[in-house]
Order: structure tokens, then C-alpha cells, then sequence
């Protein structure tokens, strides 16, 4: 596991910082100049030494360790410590955890290079990748939650390197003082030990000498048999405020003075506040601005209720904007134009081709063809949009829950002309995430009305209604497939045509072994905006691909099942996870009238995930009973965070193929809150069983989002299974 | 002015009559664990309980709940250095991922074993399905409700003069 990071360290070569700091030159290194003195002015209070750039030990021997991603549910404050505790060998009952500032020194270079690059560079070029793709990272100030990376990425390569370093400067530094042999020093719960000679002491012991010292160049990495942390079940940091209503999300913060602002934008993307009569809203209670947005507008008043009251007196009349009429059923009209016209022109963009598919499937007698659809999804966290912002002295600080916080920094200097010393941002709790936190229109608004009342702090809430309909949604999307099957059933050709490309770009590619295969896209843009959705581009590709196999196995007259693991032919971590999902299923089980199975596999970030469900048609609407969730990840580190995050994006995948629809007319988002945006709740949510294989890959693989692409076609399979009806249209509803 | 009582604390308050509980409790009261989520009882972020009972206090006018009893889930614990055991079982089945609906689910789950201490699979459903969890954890807190019953049952045979289920 740790040969890519032993390399990436070597390459990186250690720094030795000044003073009592040490860093330890973890994929920053190939970046010349000292850096944790810079992080140290942030980090450092008194008493404390910093180790390296991630992990500090306190004067009582307890260990703080620094993670740079924002918490959203998916355990990252509790599994990156764990990582890097497992391998300093500390004492975990004393590991505690606190939120890098948004600062450039913990931009995630991973993330960069996971959505710039398709897949995993030879070797050989890894290190030169890391150094360019941090730069990247860097530049774009990308200190990014998201792409299920921060375990896989940060935690692999960042943290664990760093409690392997820090545990050999400190047995560096005790093999000196105690005039000893390094390799006859032992580490174990933040202590270390010479037992030939008796002597030990606590790690803090070490700490300011270890500050000395220069780096390992090739810290030693555990394997899994030697984890005591990594791959247990440890309780989540994050959980016990969460349970008694003492854990400060971002729309928690509570400051002097503070004035709440409601927010209402242009129903129409791209269209703005033409004119606006706030008379009548002027002379309500409490109200003390009325601000345009642009976009908007915006009423700051002294309670959320009297701001939000008066916001609905504000008359607005907007810009008319060429979109003003078009209807969700007309954007798929345009898709099929537009793919149509690629083909006709010969204009298509090629995605993946290998043989000659278009050859194939003109001489083929039994060419199968398909068209697949899924609508506009918003992600509906429950904590609505809101920003707290202060402008004072010419700086601005700003409270939120942000996936992405140096990008919502350096969108606030472009926007506003600030530098980067004038701007303070505050990352908090983010009471759901799923992509939606990436975007900064809401920071954006939160600065502009902080800006219009300086020197008092202004907390803007957006109503459900604004969270939805001002979203940045999973895009509609059109899917047309031809298939051609060999006199074996199996597929010999495998044409794919659809709209809009996104990332990660591998997600329309088949794990299957189909000799020709062409596939591409056409552009079509909408005036509605994209944003990342829990597993971007897969959700949709997943449904496509994963319905459409199945088609092709029913027309083969084979067990889709069997189908599917016959495709997958020598990749067999794959055929493994298949084979588990099937096997915990009962694949083929007997099962009541109106019942039945239904299966989908798919890998995305790096995780390999089959899953069964268990349908009951009986009542004539499907209702999902089961799940079986089989998923390869490389290594999980932390097992029932791992598991958690499956059923989550289980349901939340689920939520979707049953019901999510945002449909748009006269060119406005129609659906507004939990009554016409539908959830799936506690009576519809099945019984999910997952389990884990550690195929000790070498590479991990992420946890968030793998788990959402395969239900909604695992689903479909079902109903068809069941009622002889294929679902080529989401929801299902 | 209006007087109201949370969590066994009167205050009075010069708000808007109109005013939905939720804003009083949150940014008068500054008891946030109370969460807006959709501010037409859709979704239940917002649960209190109002004499025991619960309630969606986004749409709740403060002067509908004027001199009654409410509890949030800051005081939803009988003792103040300790835990419930709903919010115990919680903590042990792991429940919470992004955490901002649960203190809504905590108030419907205490409820509902208040008035049903071993409630079935059926009345889960009934009385849990008010709240929606984005996260999807209707897994973990149907087992943590299972588990607060068994705890809560055990105690009440452990302890024969206590009725405390702490």
C-alpha cells in the first residue's frame, strides 16, 4: 500500500523547518521554500509543537491532528486522524481533531488530479504528476470535499505518510538522547520505549528535539496486519453534538449585533432584477435594507421572520430572457436535435472507441436499440443555503458550511477586490453537502449583503423554496443506445450517444469486455445551471449502461446475473463483488406473486460496488424491500463509516429513481419544497445489508458517492423482472 | 410581550405574534439545535414537543403556545449531565451523518417511546415519517429506537424504586 507514497516522499525529499517546526514534505514538497512556518502562524498556540503539516503533539502528550476537509456526514473528522494516529502509533482515547484554516498550504492536490486524469498513471510518472496536479490545485485553490477523495487521497497519501514521519523523528530523536540504536526503539500509544535498557517516555517528551530534526526520507508504512486504528470500528468525533443540538452548522452562528437577511432570485436563470418597488416592504417592522443582488433581492431586517415577511412585499419585475418559455419536455426535443445533427454533420464527440462498432452493427441482423432519459435533480440538503458574512475595516469574514473554501475565497478577491489577508472565512458543520456546497452563489449573496450593512454581521438564510428552485442541478440527460449481440448472446458491439459531459470522465465507460464500442456525446446546453451531484456523472450512467446490459441479457435469453458475470471475464475483484451481492441475495430465490430481484454493478471512485434489491409490486407501485450491497473499496478504513455512507447513497440514489423531478416550465424550476420534491422517508426505506470485501488493493477507494449509481438500475431490472415493464425514464414514481 | 416556557425556563418576549417558535427558540432563546428545514412541516428539523407532544415549530405562531410547556432538544434530557437514552442509543448505533435533521428525529423517536415504549416496526413508521433524513440513516434510527426501548426497559427492572430511564 505504501510504495506510490514512499515515492512521492522520496521525490518530495524532507524539509526541515526552523525553530520547534518540522514539516514533513508530504506531496508539497516538490514545491521549493520551507512551508510550515507559514502554516505555524495559524496552527500554533502556546505550547504546542508542530510535528508536521498534520498532526501537532500537546503539552499533556495528547495528539491533535489537522484534517483540511470540511465534515458532512461522511466521518472525515474521525477517519483521517484514525489514519494517521494508526501509523505515529498513538494513543487513540488521547487523538483529537481540529479543521485546517482555509489556507493555500492545505489546497487537496488530489482532487485535482483525480478529475483532470482519467485514471492511475504508470508509476513513473506519479511523482511528477503529484508536484504538477498540487501546483494545479494550488493555482485553482482547490481545498476540495468532494469525489469520495478525502480517505483515498488526502488520508492515503497525506496523512498517513505524515504519522509514519512523525513516529520516526521521534524515535530519531529519542534513539539520540537516550544514545541508543534507532531500531531498538518501539512506539506504542504515543509512548516510546528502549527495553533493553528500561527507559521510556511520553512523545511530547521528543517533540521539540524531533523539531530538529531531518525528515525521513522514506517513512515506513504499516501493512494491514500491522493496523491497530485503521480498519476498526472507532466512534465518529462528530457524532455526540450532533445528538444533543450543540454542534454549530453554518446557519447556527450567533454573533453581536447580527441582522438576518432572506434572499429571493430571478425564477428564470439568467434573467435579473429589471426593477423593484420596496415601498411597502420598507415600512415593515424590524426591516433594515432592502438590497438588489443582481440576480435578486434581498430585505436584512432585525429577525429572520420580519425580513422574510417583508421579502414577500418586495414587487419585482425582472429582465425578459430568451429562455422565458422553454419546458423540460422541450429540452429533450433539443437533446435528440442536437444528437441527431452531431451524427448527420459528423460532429460527435468522441468519448471511448475500440474496434468498429458502427461497422458491426451495420452488418449485424438483430441490432437492439434503446433510449434512456433521466430528469433535472436538486440535491435538497436539509440545512437550506445560508451565509453569515461581516464586512468591517475593508475586510470580510464569512461563516458556512462550504465543500470548497479557498475557492469561495478567491471567487469572494475577484469579485469584491479583496486580498487574500482581507478575507476570513469560517468553515462550520454542513448539514449535508452532496456537491451543492462545492458552488459559492450563496457566499457570493452573504458578501453582498454584508457589504451593503458594514460593520454588522448579517446572517442570510435561503427558503427551501430558493434552495430549490436556485439550485445547481444534475442535469437532464438523453441516452441512446444500439447493441448487436454474437452468436454467444453476449455483446459484440455497443454504440452510446448521449448529452451533456461532465466528470469523472470514465463514468460512461463499460466494465464489460464488448469487443466494439463506440461512444460519444453531443453538446446541448441548457439555460439551467450544473452542479456536481452525489456521483456526477454517474448516477446517470449508471441507470443508462446498467438497464441497457440488461436488456441485452433478457434478449439473450440469459440470467442477468450470470450475464453480467461472464462479461466481466478476468477482472476478478470485479466477479467477486458480483458474486457476493448475488450470493447474499439469494440470487433466483423463490419469492411471492408480485415480488422480485432485480441487480446492477458499477465502479466509480475507485469502488467497486453490485448490488441486489428486493422488490414487492404487489400493490402495483414498486416498493423496495431490500438491499444487497457488495462493495470492493481496496481497504476500508473505517468499516461502519464505510457502511454508512453505502446505505446513504443507497438512499439517496433510491430517493431519486422513485421520485426526484425537477421539471421546468416557462423556463422556471416548478417544484419548491418537500411536498412537491418528494424524499423518501422512514415507511419506504428498505432494509439495507452491505458488505465489505478488502481486496487489498493498493489503491482505496472512495465511500460518498459509490453507492448511488447502482440503485436506480438495479431498481429498474427489478420492476421489469416483475412486470415485464422496462423503465427507460426517471423516476419511476 | 408573551410569555412562553422552554425547557422548563419561562421567558418573556416582545416578538411578533405571528412569529413561528421555531425563530423565537432559535434566535431569541439561542437554542439552535432546533433546525429549519422547510417551513411547511414537511420535513421535521424543526420537532419540539409542546406538553409532551410533538410539533413542527416552523409553522407554529408563537402566540398559539404562549404559558405552555415546551422542550427542545436541549433540555430533552431528564437530567442535565447526562444524556437520554434516546440520544445514548444514538450515539452507539452511530446514527447521525450530516447530523441537521437528528435533533428532529430525536424529538419524534422520545415521543413516540414516551407514549409506546416498545413500539413495532408499523409504529416506527407512523411516527418517524414526518422527518426526513437526507442522509438516509431511517436504517440506523429504527435499530437505535430498538435499542433505546431495550435499554429503557432493562432499566426500569434494574432499578425497582427508580423510574429514571436517564
Amino acid at each position: 500500500m505504501g510504495k506510490w507514497t514512499r515515492r512521492a516522499f522520496l521525490t518530495s525529499g524532507a524539509l526541515v523547518g526552523g525553530g520547534l517546526i518540522v514539516g514533513v514534505g508530504v506531496g508539497i514538497g516538490i514545491r521549493p521554500g520551507h512551508r510550515t512556518p507559514k502554516l505555524a502562524e495559524f496552527m500554533q498556540e502556546g505550547g504546542q509543537v508542530l510535528v508536521n503539516a498534520w498532526v501537532k503533539i500537546l503539552p499533556d502528550n495528547s495528539i491533535r491532528v489537522i484534517v483540511p476537509h470540511a465534515e458532512m456526514g461522511q466521518g472525515v473528522h474521525t477517519v483521517l486522524p484514525m489514519m494517521l494516529a494508526d501509523e505515529m502509533d498513538a494513543d487513540w482515547s488521547t487523538v483529537s481533531m481540529e479543521q485546517a484554516p482555509a489556507h493555500d498550504e492545505y489546497a487537496t492536490a488530489d482532487v485535482a488530479r483525480e478529475f483532470v486524469l482519467p485514471s492511475k498513471a504508470p508509476g513513473i510518472v506519479e511523482d511528477t504528476l503529484k508536484g504538477v496536479f498540487l501546483k494545479v490545485a494550488q493555482s485553482m485553490s482547490l481545498q476540495i470535499t468532494g469525489g469520495s477523495f478525502s480517505v483515498r487521497g488526502t488520508g492515503a497519501w497525506s496523512m498517513r505518510t505524515a504519522g509514519a514521519a512523525a513516529r520516526e523523528l521521534l524515535i530519531n530523536a529519542a534513539a539520540q538522547e537516550w544514545q541508543v540504536p534507532e531500531d531498538e526503539i518501539r512506539t506504542e500509544n504515543s509512548y516510546l520505549y528502549h527495553d533493553k535498557s528500561g527507559r521510556s517516555d511520553q512523545f511530547v517528551a521528543f517533540a521539540k528535539a524531533a523539531a530538529d530534526k531531518q525528515g525521513p526520507a522514506t517513512p515506513r508504512l504499516k501493512t494491514p496486519a500491522q493496523f491497530n486504528i485503521m480498519g476498526k470500528h472507532v466512534e465518529r468525533f462528530d457524532i455526540p453534538p450532533k445528538v444533543d443540538g450543540s454542534a454549530t452548522f453554518g446557519v447556527d452562528v450567533d454573533l453581536p449585533n447580527m441582522k438576518y437577511a432572506c434572499v429571493k432570485c430571478a425564477p428564470v436563470f439568467g434573467s435579473s432584477v429589471k426593477s423593484y418597488d420596496a415601498s411597502a416592504a420598507q415600512k415593515m417592522n424590524g426591516v433594515v435594507k432592502v438590497v438588489e443582488l443582481g440576480a435578486g433581492i434581498g430585505v436584512i431586517a432585525d429577525s429572520y421572520w420580519q425580513a422574510k415577511k417583508a421579502l414577500d412585499q418586495v414587487i419585482v419585475e425582472y429582465t425578459r430572457v430568451e429562455n422565458i418559455r422553454l419546458s423540460s419536455s422541450e429540452m429533450f426535443e433539443q437533446f435528440g436535435r442536437d444528437m441527431d445533427l452531431a451524427i448527420e454533420q459528423g460532429k460527435e464527440q468522441e468519448d471511448y472507441s475500440q474496434g468498429e462498432a458502427r461497422k458491426v452493427l451495420a452488418n449485424a441482423d438483430n441490432v437492439i436499440e434503446a433510449e434512456y432519459r433521466v430528469p433535472h435533480l436538486a440535491h435538497a440538503t436539509m440545512e437550506p443555503m445560508n451565509c453569515t458574512a461581516l464586512e468591517r475595516d475593508g475586510t470580510l469574514e464569512i461563516w458556512a458550511g462550504l465543500q470548497n473554501p479557498l475557492g469561495t475565497r478567491d471567487m469572494l478577491i475577484e469579485q469584491f477586490g479583496y486580498e487574500k489577508s482581507q478575507i476570513v472565512i469560517n468553515n462550520l458543520y454542513l448539514g449535508g453537502g452532496f456537491g451543492r456546497r462545492a458552488m459559492d452563489d450563496y457566499p457570493t449573496q452573504g458578501a453582498m449583503l454584508a457589504r451593503a450593512l458594514p460593520g454588522v454581521p448579517v446572517k442570510m438564510i435561503w427558503s427551501r423554496e430558493e434552495d430549490t428552485q436556485q439550485d445547481f442541478y444534475r442535469p437532464a440527460v438523453l441516452s441512446r443506445f444500439k447493441a448487436s449481440l454474437g452468436s454467444d448472446g453476449l455483446p459484440e458491439s455497443w454504440e452510446n450517444q448521449f448529452v451533456d459531459k461532465h466528470e469523472p470522465v470514465e463514468a460512461p465507460t463499460l466494465p464489460y469486455s464488448v469487443p466494439n464500442q463506440y461512444i460519444h456525446y453531443a453538446n446541448s446546453p441548457t439555460h439551467i445551471r450544473f452542479g456536481p451531484w452525489r456521483s456526477v456523472d454517474h448516477t446517470q450512467h449508471a441507470f443508462f449502461t446498467e438497464s441497457f446490459i440488461d436488456e441485452l441479457a433478457i434478449a439473450a435469453g440469459k440470467d442477468p446475473y450470470q450475464y453480467r458475470y461472464d462479461l466481466l471475464g478476468d477482472d476478478l475483484r470485479s466477479r467477486e463483488v458480483l458474486e457476493t451481492a448475488a450470493k447474499m441475495a439469494d440470487w433466483g430465490k423463490e419469492l411471492p406473486e408480485g415480488w422480485g430481484q432485480g441487480i446492477a454493478f458499477h465502479r466509480s471512485f475507485n469502488t467497486i460496488v453490485a448490488q441486489v434489491v428486493e422488490v414487492d409490486m404487489s400493490s402495483g407501485k414498486p416498493r423496495v424491500d431490500k438491499v444487497y450491497c457488495a462493495t470492493d473499496p481496496g481497504y476500508a478504513m473505517s468499516p461502519d463509516g464505510f457502511i454508512a455512507q453505502m446505505e446513504s447513497g443507497i438512499i439517496y440514489g433510491l430517493t431519486a429513481a422513485l421520485y426526484g423531478d425537477i421539471t421546468v416550465k416557462d423556463g422556471a424550476v416548478v417544484e419548491s419544497n418537500f411536498h412537491n420534491y418528494k424524499m423518501l422517508r422512514m415507511n419506504e426505506a428498505p432494509e439495507i445489508a452491505v458488505e465489505i470485501i478488502n481486496s487489498g488493493d493498493t489503491s482505496l477507494g472512495g465511500g460518498g458517492e459509490p453507492g448511488t449509481p447502482p440503485i436506480a438500475p438495479a431498481l429498474a431490472n427489478a420492476v421489469f423482472a416483475i412486470s415485464g415493464k422496462r423503465i427507460r425514464s426517471l423516476p419511476i414514481g | 410581550m408573551l410569555e412562553i416556557t422552554v425547557n422548563n425556563v419561562s421567558h418573556q418576549l416582545d416578538v411578533e405574534p405571528d412569529t413561528p417558535l421555531l425563530w423565537v427558540v432559535r434566535d431569541e432563546l439561542k437554542l439552535t439545535g432546533t433546525k429549519f428545514g422547510c417551513g411547511m412541516a414537511q420535513c421535521g428539523a424543526c420537532t419540539v414537543h409542546l406538553d409532551g407532544v410533538p410539533i413542527r415549530s416552523c409553522v407554529t405562531p408563537i402566540a398559539a403556545v404562549a404559558g405552555k410547556a415546551i422542550t427542545t432538544i436541549e433540555g430533552i434530557s431528564p437530567h442535565a449531565d447526562t444524556l437520554h437514552t434516546v440520544q445514548q442509543a444514538w450515539i452507539s448505533e452511530q446514527v447521525p451523518q450530516c447530523g441537521y435533521c437528528q435533533s428532529g428525529q430525536i424529538m419524534s423517536a422520545v415521543a413516540l417511546l414516551d407514549k409506546n415504549p416498545s413500539p413495532s416496526d408499523e409504529d416506527i413508521d407512523n411516527a418517524m415519517s414526518g422527518n426526513v433524513c437526507r442522509c438516509g440513516m431511517y436504517g440506523r434510527i429504527r435499530k437505535a429506537i430498538k435499542s433505546a426501548s431495550a435499554a429503557m426497559a432493562t432499566d426500569v427492572v434494574l432499578t425497582p424504586e427508580g423510574s429514571s430511564n436517564g
